[in-house]
């Protein structure tokens, strides 16, 4: 009989910590499959970062450093330098990305360091109990923002994709969502892209996944993943925001 | 035999590094050291280093995480300031049991302080620095030549000990121009580096990492620290004497100001008194045993820093109640750097 559905390779056969509807599960898997579909498990370093995330040796199996909180993006600068012929990934959560860590990717951004960052955006510090993020939508109620983020006091949430796509090393940048078969399908493809991008040493990219968080959000999966669609995905737009190749052909 | 050159103490500690096999600089610029990432940007294409300008302290030290864990010879250098910035990254470095070398051509404080030496970071350099109870190896260059021999230790150091070890030096030491032999690397066994990510390949998972959650996981990694920093303390002491054997007061200085202490301890010797030197040059560990050992001969000890008193609380542990201890000190400024004739009339009035 024909096996059409496998764990992935680069995963590990065990159960994770993830909560309920939590899309880390998910995004997990895509980016195990994309580093599959290239065969690079055996060379690949992937760097943890400080948050839900931080369990990714648990997960992966694959080599593993574990940076402080932000500083993944200048831990993968040092890993990539001493060992340019390593697959090295960043997966990172918005509070470590678009607040504490916000100088380390810029700079290892606009460096153009041969890298690709895995952001995760569910709008709120996961593992700290759903405090207020820079990526948190205006109104939105966190343990921190109690009445609503307010756009005077506490600013607006940030586009990292768009953001980062403005610097002159970035060479690929897109916004996924992993809230429904399409996005799933969508997001895969996107994760590959930007694999390939280094796979041809062609420089940085990113991708951003707009993810749910229902422990923290206070709702079930179900209407965790309508969030996403009613209220994150009119505000951080799905698409690939650069793209040099497909951009340069154009 | 190598030849003599004429050069800087932080040029002289690049040249260390480039002969211990370092190839992986990451620095922010910073007076005053900045002589260090200058050398090495210059010279390292030329030998396939890779040198990178850090958008930030922090960016710096976290590259030398990131290629200390792939188990290559890497370094940052910087100023106070900017050290004290580091400490998180050197916490973590501490607590995954990283090797790296850290240079600090240290400056005066608190605050933006100033660029004259200073030793006010004695207390920051040997008790841990960052958050976590944890040490790193600290060594005290007093001269051009030490610069660079202890460049060259501080990676082998690192190395044994998979820890981070920090140059500490000063705008004095740092700056000055005096004669340099660049002796070769010496040769020594070190362990292999089975910790280091390399992409697995066909082998065992590897992971570089500081969280430990697991019930007994967190305690036992302290232990097992513990342990390490206690086998530092009994292999890997240095220091120095002069004039100690019939002392019958014993000078503790470290860095910059021995080379004054040594002056004036000269002088003291012209003028009939029976003083010595004891210059620790590992600052952690600290060498207790021969300092204990030069003090119980001496019975009287005058500690002499460039700060208010930071080593002499190490002094005084070690050389007991019995021995009393006299401490003077020139907290850092324009114009506080002691003269020999000062240190000197220091001395005179605390010889009995």
């Amino acid at each position: 009989m024909q096996q059409v559905f496998a764990r992935p390779q680069s995963l590990k056969d065990v159960q994770t910590h993830f909560c309920p509807g939590c899309h880390h599960g998910t995004v997990h898997r895509l980016v195990a499959e994309a580093l599959d579909q290239f065969g690079v498990q055996d060379r690949t370093i992937g760097v943890a970062s400080v948050g839900c995330s931080v369990f990714l040796y648990g997960y992966f199996d694959i080599d593993v450093v574990e940076a402080p909180h932000g500083r993944a993006p200048a831990v993968a600068t040092g890993v990539k330098r001493a060992k340019p012929e390593s697959f090295v990934f960043t997966y990172q959560g918005d509070g470590d990305l678009a607040a504490i860590g916000t100088a380390e990717i810029i700079h290892a951004a606009n460096r153009g360091e041969d890298i690709t960052v895995i952001f995760v955006n569910n709008t709120t510090y996961g593992m700290t109990g759903g405090q207020m993020a820079p990526t948190t939508l205006v109104g939105q109620k966190t343990s921190t923002s109690p009445y609503g983020r307010d756009k005077k006091k506490d600013g607006s949430p940030i586009r990292m994709a768009e953001l980062l796509a403005q610097l002159g090393g970035v060479a690929y940048s897109a916004r996924v969502a992993v809230d429904s078969p399409k996005h799933v399908l969508e997001a895969k493809k996107i994760i590959k892209r930007a694999f390939q991008y280094q796979v041809e040493g062609k420089g940085f990219s990113f991708v951003e996944v707009l993810a749910s968080c229902p422990t923290n959000w206070g709702v079930s999966p179900l209407v965790a993943n309508a969030r996403i669609a009613e209220e994150l995905i009119p505000y951080f737009p799905l698409g690939v925001v650069r793209d040099d190749e497909r951009d340069n052909e154009a | 035999m190598s030849k003599r050159l004429f050069v800087k103490g932080n040029e002289a500690a690049a040249m260390g590094a480039i002969e211990a096999g370092c190839r992986y600089y990451f620095g922010y610029p910073i007076t005053p050291q900045s002589d260090i990432p200058e050398y090495l940007s210059r010279e390292f294409p030329a030998l396939s280093g890779e040198f990178i300008q850090a958008e930030s302290e922090v960016g710096a030290i976290n590259m030398l995480l990131g290629a200390s864990a792939c188990g290559v010879r890497a370094m940052t250098s910087s100023s106070s300031p900017g050290i004290s910035l580091k400490q998180e990254g050197i916490s973590y470095m501490a607590g995954a049991e990283l090797p790296g070398v850290i240079i600090n051509i240290s400056r005066s404080g608190p605050g933006l302080g100033g660029i004259d030496a200073s030793q006010s970071d004695y207390f920051q350099s040997v008790k841990g620095g960052g958050h976590g109870g944890y040490r790193i190896g600290v060594l005290a260059p007093n001269s051009v030549q030490e610069m660079y021999d202890l460049t060259m230790l501080a990676f082998d150091l690192a190395d044994r000990y998979r820890t981070p070890v920090m140059v500490l030096g000063d705008s004095v030491i740092g700056q000055m121009k005096e004669a340099l032999v660049p002796n070769p690397r010496p040769v020594c066994t070190l362990p292999e580096k089975g910790w280091a990510v390399r992409g697995k390949g066909d082998g065992e998972q590897r992971v570089v990492k500081s969280l430990f959650l697991g019930d007994g996981e967190l305690e036992a990694h302290n232990w097992s620290l513990y342990a390490k920093y206690q086998e530092m303390k009994e292999k890997e002491c240095l220091s120095e004497e002069f004039q100690t054997d019939d002392a019958t007061l014993l000078v503790t200085a470290f860095g910059s100001v021995a080379r004054i202490a040594h002056t004036a301890v000269t002088m003291a010797r012209e003028a009939g008194l029976k003083v010595g030197l004891f210059r620790p040059i590992t600052l952690f560990p600290f060498p207790e045993q021969a300092l204990a050992q030069a003090a119980g001969r001496a019975g009287r000890v005058l500690d002499i820093e460039l700060n208010t008193g930071q080593m002499v609380e190490d002094v005084r542990l070690t050389v007991g109640a019995g021995i009393p201890v006299a401490f003077y000190g020139r907290p850092p400024g324009a114009g506080s750097l002691p003269s020999p004739e000062e240190l000197f009339e220091v001395i005179k009035k605390h010889y009995v």
